[in-house]
């Protein structure tokens, strides 16, 4: 292997951040981190297009419209190792609560059965909801799944230094 | 009248050569050995019933997977409790068990407390193979004191057991099959127009997961006190 840096990139599809945060909460270690990684996309990141040949990229959040559909199928096929990152990721968790109820009951409960003025369910810019919220790996294939809601930011950061390191971990972590 | 000698047998698990009572089964004696065999339906104290699976064990000659908490002992059978097959097979029952409900372990009450959370992680389960079902099932919570949420309930029925064989009141049972299965109280009616149960709360203790559970408790707020049932079985022994 080069001493190439290793493309690392995040997305945050139907999460609450809270996975990004717990990233965020290995401290002074991201500096390690930062050394041996170019951070070519995250929520941050101002681009409209994912880049291509990422090594690895950390995935929050469940599939749960059709923009995050779209968006990753494209992350997957650009990305060499795909993690799932937290319960919403991995099994629906919080976002697939809503399964039982359909997409349709959540948008009435949203923008009418709450809303006082001009009540109506938004047709355009928001993207519109699938049917079912659901894990990553019933979409696309993942590679590396890192249950937790959300994951400690010390399991984030061995997957990460295993990673980083070329291996494929394989964490021992509790749901929940 | 006296009673017959009780007869010792002679077996081994995983190479491990072990002696046990002929009334013995494969749990109880791999138990007193220590060698750990997973379990969610079995609880000591209550009748064995073998309705999770996730004790199947390798036989010998055998070529199905057997229940160690059901399965007798033999003289001379050779048994293994763990092996490449057997954890693929724990594996997917415990998939199972979390695509065929509603498992949201972050705002679940026994979530940190739960013993097929807990398993999962045992036993290595990294996410679930099978698409989630995700039924749409009722949360009773009409009793003053308890709630049922079949969202949670794997089916192993130690509430319908503890209530009949230690509480004697048989509030629980189990009714319809395959994925309209569900526990009832009394005929399938509300918990809290109960007239048999008498509010001891023993299968809320013994349950498993957080299916039953006290009222008031929140997110990973309930766990559970099973001290009384030892305690109980040694009592109605004793009076035998
Ligand atoms: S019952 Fe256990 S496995 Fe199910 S959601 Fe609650 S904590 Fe998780
Ligand atoms: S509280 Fe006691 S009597 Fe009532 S259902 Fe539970 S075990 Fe049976
Ligand atoms: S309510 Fe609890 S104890 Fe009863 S069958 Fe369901 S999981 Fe088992
Ligand atoms: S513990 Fe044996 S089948 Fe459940």
């Amino acid at each position: 292997m080069t001493d190439r840096k290793t493309r690392l990139a995040t997305v945050w599809l139907d999460g609450c951040s809270g996975c990004h945060m717990s990233l965020l909460d290995t401290d002074e270690r991201l500096i390690e981190v930062a050394k041996r990684v170019d951070v070519v996309w995250g929520p941050l990141v101002d681009h409209k297009e994912f880049p291509a040949d990422v090594d690895v990229t950390l995935v929050e959040g469940a599939i749960s419209s059709v923009a995050d559909l779209d968006r990753i199928k494209v992350v997957r096929a650009r990305t060499g190792i795909l993690v799932s990152l937290g319960d919403c990721a991995v099994t629906g968790n919080v976002p697939a609560l809503r399964n039982r109820f359909g997409a349709g009951a959540v948008l009435r409960r949203a923008y009418l059965e709450n809303e006082t003025l001009d009540a109506q369910i938004p047709r355009q810019v928001v993207p519109e909801l699938l049917p079912m919220a659901r894990p990553v790996h019933e979409v696309v294939p993942v590679d590396v799944f890192v249950p937790g809601c959300p994951p400690s930011a010390d399991l984030i950061f061995s997957v990460l230094s295993d990673l980083l390191e070329g291996k494929r971990p394989t964490p021992a972590a509790i749901f929940g | 009248m006296t009673k017959a000698p009780v007869r010792i047998k002679t077996l081994t698990i995983d190479g491990r050569e072990v002696g046990a009572r002929e009334d013995q089964t494969i749990l109880d004696v791999a138990r007193e050995n220590h060698i750990f065999i997973p379990t969610l339906c079995d609880l000591p104290g209550l009748t064995a019933v073998g309705a999770c699976r996730l004790c199947l064990v390798e036989v010998r000659g055998v070529n199905r997977l057997l229940p160690a908490c059901v399965t007798a002992v033999a003289e001379g059978m050779e048994v293994s409790v763990s092996s490449e097959r057997i954890d693929r097979y724990r594996r997917s029952i415990l998939e199972l068990l979390f695509a065929e409900r509603n498992h949201v372990c972050s705002v679940c009450v026994t979530n940190g407390h739960c013993d097929l959370q807990s398993l999962a992680l045992k036993l290595g389960m990294t996410h679930v193979h099978f698409p989630y079902q995700y039924p749409r099932l009722p949360v009773d919570a009409s009793h003053e004191r308890f709630v049922v949420d079949h969202n949670r309930c794997i089916l192993c029925t130690r509430c319908v057991r503890v209530c009949d064989e230690i509480e004697g009141a048989h509030t629980w049972d189990v009714m319809s099959r395959g994925v309209d299965c569900r526990v009832i109280t009394d005929l399938a009616e509300p918990w809290g127009k109960s007239e048999s149960c008498t509010g001891c709360g023993k299968c809320v203790q013994v349950c498993p997961t957080g299916a039953l559970s006290e009222k008031g408790k929140s997110v990973a707020e309930m766990s559970k006190r099973r001290q009384f049932l030892p305690y109980l079985t040694l009592m109605r022994e004793a009076r035998r």
